[in-house]
């Protein structure tokens, strides 16, 4: 085990070496960054000096491990176009992000499942078959269309939730939450519904044909056979076989969750990071995508890290395999 | 026999071939995919030919008249018959508007496509087929790259790029860029798909037989092994396209794809969702309708296709 999760690490560290080196180059060679940070009267002289300053003129191994030394600390630069830390924008908005993300997840699961488990054990109920014509939806609306559709029922024509913002947000220390104001919950409606809708499509599709997969098995009919309760065969016998897929999906989708909120906060002006990037390609902002970029891949590979380890937790095959293979 | 046949029986050899192939049967035998198959078909019509089909050219400023901007659907109260659908702010018809983004859409999403099946398709036949180190440079690199979202990528791509390009160049390059993006943020499937396929087919028999006789590798990757698995890559593609499509019109929607001034489908919707608040929702709620009702079209053609050519399910 301990040989496999080395090797996921090292896989993971690549990866992440690869995109800081991108976004390192992104950061020094699209445009220049003396220009953006100098005025327009600058002399020769002056830029020189600042190029000195900057370490601009080093070699490029040395400028790039600056850049990770850098990273690794939080600091990515100034941002052009709003004159401040990159850092300190990242910070101020990614609760705003998370608060999103985690909640359209829990959406997502906590429907998603349920109603996979549901079709897979009664695939030819009306509701099952009503369920998966309205996953169909859920598959070809692309998010903002689903955005824009909610905001012109709910706000628009009912005019029961706000179509922009996050509510009133209440500070807790660095922490700024929506979750503690009736303005916040409203205001975070709409927005995770539309982003939970597309993933809880795909994990509903996804739990249903391993369900119907598992329910063809001779140990679920030998289940059956001995008499069991159908509860037990369902949750114990039948869906705990199904987790295993089903923890990649999510886990993977988590990562997904959040280049998705690009476009879900950019439909309802949510104050996060996904915006702040948005914002931040429109004026060529290279310190906040630079950030963004980093930073969106340093949660990717963690979680996918993460949920290949977890595989080793949940499915005994995995630890059996191994030991097997150690053995020969 | 062949040597001698006249082109015309040999249109009619093939269409015969077609008619009577397993994959004509089940798309006949199949409702939802012919209708599908038309409105693909009715779309890619109505986009080729715009500039003769549509009733008014949008982009002519001479044929825009402001007063008749924000003209509801005909059947409405105040619409006029000449606007099937109404007009946007600026007084452009919006059938017609539809008529020209699908075609921004629909070359965007092709051309898209063609360029990640060429860079993946490729990437995965030398992969496969050589293997070695050349094998663990591209797989490496498409792992990289699956591990950020496909969206990301588009996005970084096409900012960058945008970037880099000399200001009075960006409007007109913004469909090539667009294309760049969205190509190069899908090849990485493509690639892996086509491997693992190659790697099948690269042990069979009549690869080894070729070989045997020196055919040179490159011919056969491409005339012997690549037509074998054509079959996954073409499901991909079908696939591909409605998600191509979608990713342009959501760069699009975002401001950062198609200038306004040839509007796809959604620089439409991103143009109309400022007229959501103040009642004028035909300006965006047709876009919608036409790219839903397009991707959806594709999307169960790529369904059917996946079944119609696995073999498990014959």
């Amino acid at each position: 085990m301990i040989a496999y999760v080395i090797q996921r690490a090292f896989q993971a560290l690549a990866v992440m070496i690869v995109v800081s080196l991108v976004s390192f180059m992104l950061f020094n060679f699209v445009g220049d960054p003396v220009d953006n940070m100098v005025g327009q009267e600058a002399t020769y002289e002056e830029r020189v000096a600042m190029r000195d300053n900057l370490g601009l003129n080093d070699p490029f191994l040395v400028q790039f491990a600056r850049f990770v030394g850098n990273a690794v600390k939080g600091e990515f630069g100034i941002s052009y176009r709003i004159q401040r830390p990159v850092a300190d924008l990242i910070a101020e908005r990614m609760p705003a992000t998370l608060e999103l993300v985690i909640a359209s997840a829990f959406l997502s699961v906590l429907l998603g499942i349920p109603m996979g488990i549901y079709t897979g054990i009664r695939p030819n109920s009306w509701l099952s078959r009503s369920i998966l014509v309205g996953s169909l939806v859920g598959v070809t609306l692309p998010t903002f269309v689903i955005g824009i559709l909610l905001i012109y029922i709910f706000s628009v024509g009912l005019g029961v939730l706000p179509s922009f913002g996050r509510g009133e947000a209440v500070q807790l220390g660095w922490w700024s939450t929506g979750f503690l104001t009736v303005t916040g919950w409203k205001a975070i409606i709409m927005p995770s519904v539309t982003l939970a809708l597309f993933q809880m499509t795909i994990i509903l599709r996804l739990v249903r044909s391993e369900m119907l997969e598992v329910m063809r098995t001779d140990y679920i009919k030998f289940a059956r056979a001995r008499g069991l309760p159908n509860q037990i065969i369902n949750f114990g016998h039948a869906f705990k076989n199904t987790l295993v897929p089903v923890i990649t999906i999510v886990g993977l989708n988590l990562g997904s969750l959040i280049a998705f909120s690009i476009i879900t906060e950019t439909v309802f002006q949510w104050p996060g990071m996904g915006f702040l990037f948005i914002q931040a390609v429109g004026f060529a902002d290279i310190p906040v995508m630079a950030a963004y970029l980093v930073m969106v891949a340093v949660i990717f590979v963690s979680i996918n890290l993460f949920v290949d380890i977890l595989y080793f937790v949940v499915d005994p095959r995995l630890r059996a395999d191994k030991t097997v293979a150690a053995g020969n | 026999m062949i040597e001698n046949q006249s082109g015309l029986a040999k249109i009619n050899d093939l269409a015969f071939r077609i008619v009577d192939s397993d994959l004509f049967y089940s798309f006949s035998r199949n409702p939802i995919v012919v209708v599908s198959a038309v409105i693909t078909f009715v779309f890619i019509i109505a986009a080729t030919f715009a500039p003769w089909l549509a009733p008014h050219n949008p982009f002519d400023p001479a044929s825009l008249d402001l007063m008749e901007a924000s003209t509801p659907p005909v059947w409405l109260e105040d619409g006029m018959s000449k606007f099937m659908l109404g007009t946007d702010d600026q007084g452009r018809d919006i059938l017609s508007t539809i008529m020209f983004g699908s075609r921004v859409s629909l070359i965007v999403g092709f051309s898209a496509v063609l360029f990640s099946v060429f860079v993946g398709v490729g990437s995965g036949l030398l992969a496969g087929y050589l293997g070695g180190w050349l094998d663990t440079v591209i797989m490496r690199l498409a792992d990289v790259q699956l591990a950020i979202p496909a969206i990301l990528i588009a996005l970084m791509i096409n900012g960058v790029v945008a970037i880099l390009l000399p200001p009075q160049l960006q409007h007109e390059m913004a469909i090539y860029v667009l294309i760049l993006a969205i190509g190069v943020s899908d090849w990485p499937r493509y690639a892996r798909v086509t491997r693992g396929s190659v790697l099948v087919e690269r042990n069979k028999e009549y690869v080894a037989a070729a070989q045997v006789i020196g055919v040179h590798p490159l011919f056969i990757m491409l005339r012997h092994v690549l037509p074998n698995i054509m079959g996954p890559v073409l499901v991909m593609a079908t696939i591909g396209l409605a998600l191509a499509i979608i990713t342009e019109a959501t760069l699009s929607f975002l401001g950062v794809g198609v200038p306004p001034t040839t509007p796809s489908l959604g620089t439409m919707i991103r143009v109309g969702n400022n007229y959501l608040f103040s009642g004028e929702w035909w300006i965006t709620f047709f876009p919608c309708t036409a790219l839903v009702t397009l991707v959806l079209a594709v999307n169960l053609m790529g369904d059917w296709l996946r079944d119609a050519l696995n073999p498990k399910l014959r």
